[in-house]
């Protein structure tokens, strides 16, 4: 079990630029279930990939890949012809949020929208536009969504993950990537690891994540990882206080970032007092999550979190 | 993106929303010659000079070469001295503020340099409000703020006074409502033609901020003034970075005074680089990192020089652009570099680092640490290079071994 993709996730991906066609490439080396591309401009062509297999992906398959996907013109369109039932957005940032509801329109039920840089105005009305229809929108602004050796959605790298145990959900990259690799190492592995985004106005946030992780058999436990900005972790841990039955560590960076500065993410700020990271690792303990003092700690805060759940 | 006090007018007068007739200018005579156009027009005889920063705070604040000089002066003197004295004032008052360095709660102690100056009418204030327009994170909508707490900054009186502040949440699918507008009016008190005149207010503005791409307009104090106008007699603007696209008309009202050199430099490499005060400077891939890499040089005693995210698909010469801007800082007494490649390698980390200190030379300790693709490769890179440069087994050796070295 796994939450969001696994084996039989069938993906489009809208965008088939240089980005698009290099992490399409990747992601069909690794094993993922590429079904179509959305790139207006090409039409009825078709986008041929090949090249050595990712062993670290979907398991017994031999060692060169070839795949030939059919370019549509609309997502409506790709998803009747291929049954499709996520997709993945690289359109670039003026365009991105449009792809996004046209993705809700044709009723994809995952959408993983990967570009940074789009205006929050755009996020805001996408958000409204996907809010009536029965769609998960993951990101903007985000690596993507891994469940190891099944389907691999997005921009990280394949070989660090391993299967297993604990579902990784982070507003950051780089911090997410830090932790499954110290999962890896430790022997705890992956369920499935979300990158939910840096930006200000996101789709699924920490607590839909939560929930799926609960609601997961094979989760045993849950490593969520936030940062300075907005109120996200605070929600969580009202949640998970209130429903979590998994040992839960987490992580929160910005610790030193002064106020008032952007850092980096369009969403990692802390505004009129609010937002800061002693109030969000103060939430986060208070509802029992083992929070590392450094990233560096983020996996043995697990193991930490799971002997003491145990005891 | 900030802009000034004055642009921001501007922006709001395009917008159909009222404000104080008013003339930027930056020299004493400018002000003088704007002082008595600006009597004419409005006979009013009362004129307001304030100084142009991206701070708040100005009215209160203070200038370090006039401790008794506010950054905000209401020139009363033409009331009985005629338009003559309000010149002279008006002179004076540029001469001193333009070129001195106001320090206000927003400025931290080193204040900023005033170089532009509004001269504004004089306003007859019958009430002073509060009124903002912000993006809601937890709802992903943009909300209108209002307070009758006017002239007080917001956060003092959501601690103090949190009742007094009311919230209007609006769809974005059909803006602000007029019987939204209404509600905030009658909740901010306004009565007879003042009520009509704020909801107009309240959809120009609301409307303006999504025309515009503004991240944040707050107009402190709006004021209601004797004969029932409703008219922002402050206005503060911000506008998304990552909407400035479309908006080249706002892009020309940046301030590259207001800007900090590094950053600028940093923004036209693609960097994302924020300068801060400590002595470690540091390089790393991805923002979440970067900021947990500040966090843990401080959490083993060390204090950051910098926040730099080089992004994930940095090439060796933005690299070298990176190490350049850390070491141009005077107080960098050592430099850590801390990449998980992802989809960025390590070699290829490995090779800018070392092109780099080949081309701008290395005078601190420099301590590395990779992790990821190719991880082997580049540290043989470093290993092999002959430079002087420490390797890390993981973030927080890393972290250590920097502070150790840099004292």
């Amino acid at each position: 079990m796994s939450v969001l993709v696994n084996r039989d996730t069938r993906v489009l991906v809208q965008g088939l630029g240089k980005t698009g066609r290099f992490h399409t490439d990747n992601a069909i080396a690794y094993g993922t279930n590429m079904v179509g591309a959305v790139h207006p401009s090409r039409f009825g062509e078709t986008e041929s990939f090949s090249g050595d297999t990712d062993h670290s992906g979907v398991q017994g398959r031999p060692d060169r890949y070839t795949a030939e996907l059919p370019i549509f013109r609309s997502v409506a369109e790709a998803a009747d012809a291929t049954g499709a039932n996520a997709c993945v957005v690289y359109v670039p940032p003026p365009f991105a949020a449009d792809a996004i509801m046209e993705a809700g329109e044709a009723g994809i039920p995952l959408i993983i929208c990967i570009t940074e840089g789009i205006p929050v105005a755009d996020m805001v009305i996408a958000k409204r536009y996907l809010a009536d229809r029965d769609v998960r929108l993951v990101g903007p602004n985000c690596p993507g969504v891994i469940t190891p050796q099944q389907c691999k959605i997005g921009i990280m790298p394949g070989y660090i993950h391993t299967p297993g145990k604990i579902g990784v959900v982070s507003r950051s990259g780089t911090l997410t990537y830090e932790a499954v690799h110290q999962l890896t190492l430790n022997g705890l592995g992956q369920t499935t690891a979300i990158g939910i985004g840096g930006d200000p106005v996101n789709g699924t946030n920490f607590v839909d994540c939560l929930a799926l992780f609960n609601d997961d058999p094979e989760t045993e436990g849950v490593i969520m990882i936030g940062e300075i900005g907005g109120t996200a972790e605070e929600e969580a841990a009202e949640w998970i206080e209130a429903n979590m039955t998994k040992p839960m560590a987490g992580f929160i960076a910005g610790t030193s970032a002064p106020p008032g500065k952007r850092m980096g993410h369009a969403g990692a700020i802390i505004s009129g007092g609010k937002g800061t990271a002693e109030a969000k690792i103060e939430a986060l303990e208070a509802a029992g999550v083992v929070v590392a003092p450094t990233p560096t700690d983020m996996g043995t805060a697990m193991f930490e979190a799971m002997r003491a759940s145990a005891s | 993106m900030k802009i000034h006090e004055y642009q921001a007018k501007a922006l709001m007068k395009e917008a159909g929303i009222p404000v104080p007739a008013g003339v930027m200018v930056t020299t004493p005579d400018e002000a003088s010659a704007a002082a008595s156009a600006l009597v004419a027009e409005t006979g009013n005889p009362v004129v307001v000079v304030k100084s142009q920063i991206h701070a708040g705070g100005r009215g209160k604040g203070r200038f370090v070469e006039y401790p008794e000089l506010g950054g905000v002066s209401v020139v009363l003197e033409g009331i009985e001295g005629g338009v003559e004295a309000t010149q002279a004032k008006v002179a004076k008052l540029a001469s001193e503020m333009l070129g001195s360095t106001l320090v206000t709660v927003q400025t931290g102690p080193e204040g900023k340099m005033v170089n532009r100056l509004y001269i504004e009418q004089g306003i007859d204030i019958a009430t002073e409000l509060y009124l903002s327009v912000l993006l809601d994170r937890s709802t992903s909508r943009n909300i209108v703020m209002a307070s009758t707490e006017g002239g007080t900054e917001i956060e003092v009186v959501a601690e103090e006074t949190p009742e007094k502040i009311l919230r209007e949440e609006i769809d974005p699918a059909f803006g602000l409502t007029d019987f939204q507008a209404a509600r905030i009016s009658y909740a901010l008190g306004l009565e007879g033609t003042a009520v009509r005149n704020g909801m107009k207010f309240l959809k120009d503005l609301t409307q303006a901020a999504v025309d515009l791409d503004a991240d944040l307009i707050e107009i402190n104090p709006l004021v209601v003034t004797t004969d029932g106008t409703v008219m922002a007699l402050d206005g503060k603007m911000s506008f998304e970075e990552n909407a400035l696209f479309r908006h080249p008309n706002i892009v020309a009202l940046r301030d590259p005074s207001e800007e900090d050199p590094a950053e600028a430099k940093a923004k036209e490499h693609g960097l994302s680089f924020i300068k801060l005060d400590g002595t470690i400077g540091c390089m790393v891939n991805g923002a979440g990192l970067a900021m947990a890499t500040m966090d843990i040089i401080k959490y083993v005693g060390g204090e950051p020089a910098n926040f730099l995210d080089v992004g994930g698909g940095a090439d060796k010469d933005q690299i070298a652009a990176a190490f350049k801007i850390i070491t141009s800082d005077p107080n960098v007494k050592g430099i850590f570099v801390n990449i998980f490649g992802g989809i960025m390698r390590c070699d290829t980390i490995a090779e800018g680092v070392v092109a780099a200190v080949h081309e701008v030379g290395l005078e601190v300790p420099l301590v590395v640490r990779l992790e990821g693709t190719n991880v082997e490769l580049g540290k043989q890179i470093i290993n092999e290079s002959g430079l002087n440069v420490v390797s890390a087994d993981d973030m927080k050796d890393g972290a250590v071994k920097i502070v150790e070295l840099s004292q």
